[in-house]
């Protein structure tokens, strides 16, 4: 949709908020393929553990920073006609209501994850883990969210930077399942097993 | 003055992931099956930072700053 | 010296005590209290657990002011499966056991019991249930029981809670400790069986009779009438030897189960059978197991069996237990079959060395202790060992 009437400011906020999103999409992938590099513990010379760690940290917070800077310029624009209610409550808006809603739906689980994640030394390791595996719902959400929401303006570039996307964490996801990285488990599970005297349900 | 800190650590949350050890190769090697050992006694100062880096790079929160005198290997 | 004071009244192999038969014996367990905690102290009795910590000790720090009411825990789990005392005790004198937990509960005023029974030992679970039945106080009958599985580490305190207050008998790290927030959050009192069956004789004939006190031994091995000793603190590994019908071809001697350690035969003779007098010399008495290795026997192969059973019971928890103690039990066995060789021997020091610790609870260290021993006293043996892949048609005999 083209707004050649429209005045320079709000141009600038369409076109920010559809950078900040393909940003926020790019980076996400970048986090979500760290965070199971991270589980596979891979290292490699000269990429220390600490490494994947530290990225998947530092990035996360830039997504986080781009994720912010994507909304409120949604919200602020007047073309889009958003309340700030939309960017909290999903599917609220009355522009594209369903493919917004997902985002302020990814977004949210991400906040989540951002803000356990912070307070980890008081929620513990088991309530943490729980909840950043909704990056796994998150990332998928925020992937249709951006096809949906803006298909109608979007080149073929977007819809093959999505792909590339895709690509990656698909791969990252189906090798992650191959592979159990955690040497105890499986003996672990076994004793448990063995020594579970609580009633069947 | 206040009591030295130790490095505390859960045996059973650690699963080797051995960041620890990256970042802290002075007080923490790792056995032969990837665990810790972690040097016993009271953390030397210049150490302090590199002890909460180690802390915090800890995927399954194992390790603790600990200020008493509980020991841990 | 033979004494029997838990064991004494009817045969053991004519199976449980009525309560009949235990009141007429002994009278009705006192009603005494928390004045009983005093009594235990000025007893000087060490639990029977294998830990050897002071009854009284432990009773007190229960005891001070916890707004909830304690648990007491009757830990009849008997993990050390060599060991026969605690099924022996809770199968022939079920009441003089379920005495001590009244009287413990009294002392720590409260009215929840539970019972932990190892799940192998039916007759153990037969007797207590039915002497549980018969009963008059209203405690012991509406007391929980709770079947251990057959695991080594599953009598171990921790696991004996868990199993008590979540069903799942798993040794976990221990803050908060037991006495402050166990089972259900509340302080919680585990005691062995036998020591609860020596509070029940304490508060009726008081500290002063109990003097060194008496301990359960299960004499294993190398010996014609293996089974459950009772005898006098301090009593010298030879006498039970001699009790339990041994011959003098003995090599060595496993002192305390598989929790406990090796010590050459000449050493051990005279050695006291008494909790703290052991602990003195860098010993433990344990759970009372005493096993005696003939002289055609084969330390390392024995050790290289009991390293591996150890190994396979660690609960997979903690990696250095359940790799380290893998490693060095298979390390154990290559000397034993393969013949001794320089690098496995620096393994199973070096590996001793860093697996001894490094576990949430103590079952590494048991394994360890065990295994240094071994190398201290089998040194020869494991320095020299010919490989079993040519041994003499006549195998060594292993302790049963």
């Amino acid at each position: 949709m083209v707004r050649a009437s429209a005045p320079l400011t709000d141009q600038v906020l369409w076109y920010t908020t559809r950078g900040a999103g393909a940003v926020s999409l790019v980076l996400l992938t970048a986090v979500v393929g760290l965070g199971i590099l991270s589980s596979l513990r891979f290292e490699a010379t000269g990429w220390p553990r600490f490494l994947t760690a530290g990225l998947h940290r530092n990035l996360a917070l830039v997504t986080l920073i781009f994720l912010g800077l994507h909304i409120v310029t949604a919200v602020v624009d007047p073309y889009t006609n958003l309340g700030w209610a939309a960017a909290v409550i999903p599917f609220s808006s009355y522009y594209r209501t369903f493919w917004l809603g997902l985002g302020t739906i990814a977004a949210e689980l991400l906040a989540a994850i951002g803000i356990t994640t912070l307070a980890r030394g008081y929620i513990g390791p088991r309530t943490w883990k729980i909840v950043h595996w909704l990056a796994y719902a998150a990332w998928p959400i925020g992937v249709i969210h951006g096809l949906g929401t803006g298909t109608d303006a979007w080149s073929a570039w977007f819809f093959a930077l999505t792909c590339a996307c895709i690509a990656l964490v698909g791969f990252a996801v189906v090798y992650r399942l191959g592979v159990s990285r955690d040497p105890l488990a499986d003996p672990r599970a076994a004793f448990r097993a063995a020594v579970d005297r609580r009633p069947r349900p | 003055m206040s009591a030295k800190a130790q490095l505390a650590i859960d045996r059973i949350r650690c699963d080797g992931h051995a960041l620890c050890a990256e970042l802290l190769p002075e007080l923490v090697r790792l056995d032969d099956w990837g665990y810790p050992i972690i040097a016993p006694g009271p953390i030397p100062d210049h150490l302090l930072a590199h002890v909460q880096n180690a802390v915090t790079a800890c995927p399954v929160l194992a390790l603790a700053l600990k200020r008493a005198e509980k020991p841990a290997r | 010296m033979i004494e029997e004071r838990l064991l004494a009244g009817p045969d053991l192999s004519r199976g449980p005590e009525s309560l009949a038969s235990h009141m007429q014996r002994l009278g009705p367990p006192p009603s005494i209290g928390p004045a009983l905690i005093d009594v235990v102290e000025r007893s000087g009795l060490t639990g029977r657990g294998g830990a050897a910590f002071p009854v009284g000790a432990k009773w007190r720090a229960i005891a001070r002011g916890h707004a909830e009411q304690p648990v007491v825990v009757v830990n009849g789990a008997e993990g050390e499966p060599q060991s026969l005392k605690d099924q022996v005790l809770m199968t022939a004198r079920p009441h003089l056991v379920l005495d001590g937990a009244i009287l413990a509960a009294r002392a720590l005023r409260t009215s929840r019991i539970a019972v932990v029974i190892g799940e192998s030992k039916r007759a153990a679970l037969t007797s207590i249930s039915a002497a549980l039945a018969e009963r008059p106080e209203p405690e012991l009958r509406h007391a929980r029981i709770v079947m251990a599985p057959t695991r080594y580490v599953a009598g171990e305190s921790s696991a004996v809670v868990h199993l008590a207050g979540s069903g799942i008998a798993l040794p976990t790290t221990r803050p908060p400790s037991m006495h402050e927030a166990g089972v259900d959050g509340r302080p919680t009192l585990v005691q062995n069986v036998e020591s609860l069956a020596h509070v029940a004789q304490i508060a009726r004939f008081g500290a002063g009779w109990f003097g060194a006190g008496t301990v359960l031994i299960t004499a294993v091995g190398a010996v014609s009438a293996p089974g459950v000793l009772e005898v006098g603190s301090g009593t010298s590994v030879r006498e039970v030897f001699e009790a339990a019908g041994g011959t003098r071809d003995t090599r060595a001697i496993l002192l305390g189960g598989y929790f406990g350690a090796w010590v050459g035969a000449a050493q051990a003779w005279d050695l006291p059978l008494d909790p703290v007098a052991l602990r003195d010399r860098g010993l433990t008495l344990g759970c009372g197991v005493v096993g005696f290795l003939h002289d055609a026997g084969c330390g390392v192969c024995e050790t290289a069996r009991i390293m591996g059973y150890l190994a396979s019971e660690s609960s997979a928890q903690c990696g250095p237990c359940f790799f380290g103690l893998r490693a060095l039990a298979d390390a154990t066995s290559r000397i034993g079959q393969r013949g001794s060789n320089t690098e496995d021997l620096v393994r199973l020091d070096r590996w001793s060395k860093e697996v001894a610790g490094r576990g949430a609870c103590r079952h590494p260290d048991g394994a360890v202790m065990l295994l240094r021993s071994a190398l201290a006293v089998f040194a020869e043996e494991f320095a020299n060992h010919a490989p079993h892949w040519r041994a003499a048609p006549s195998q060594p005999r292993r302790i049963a």
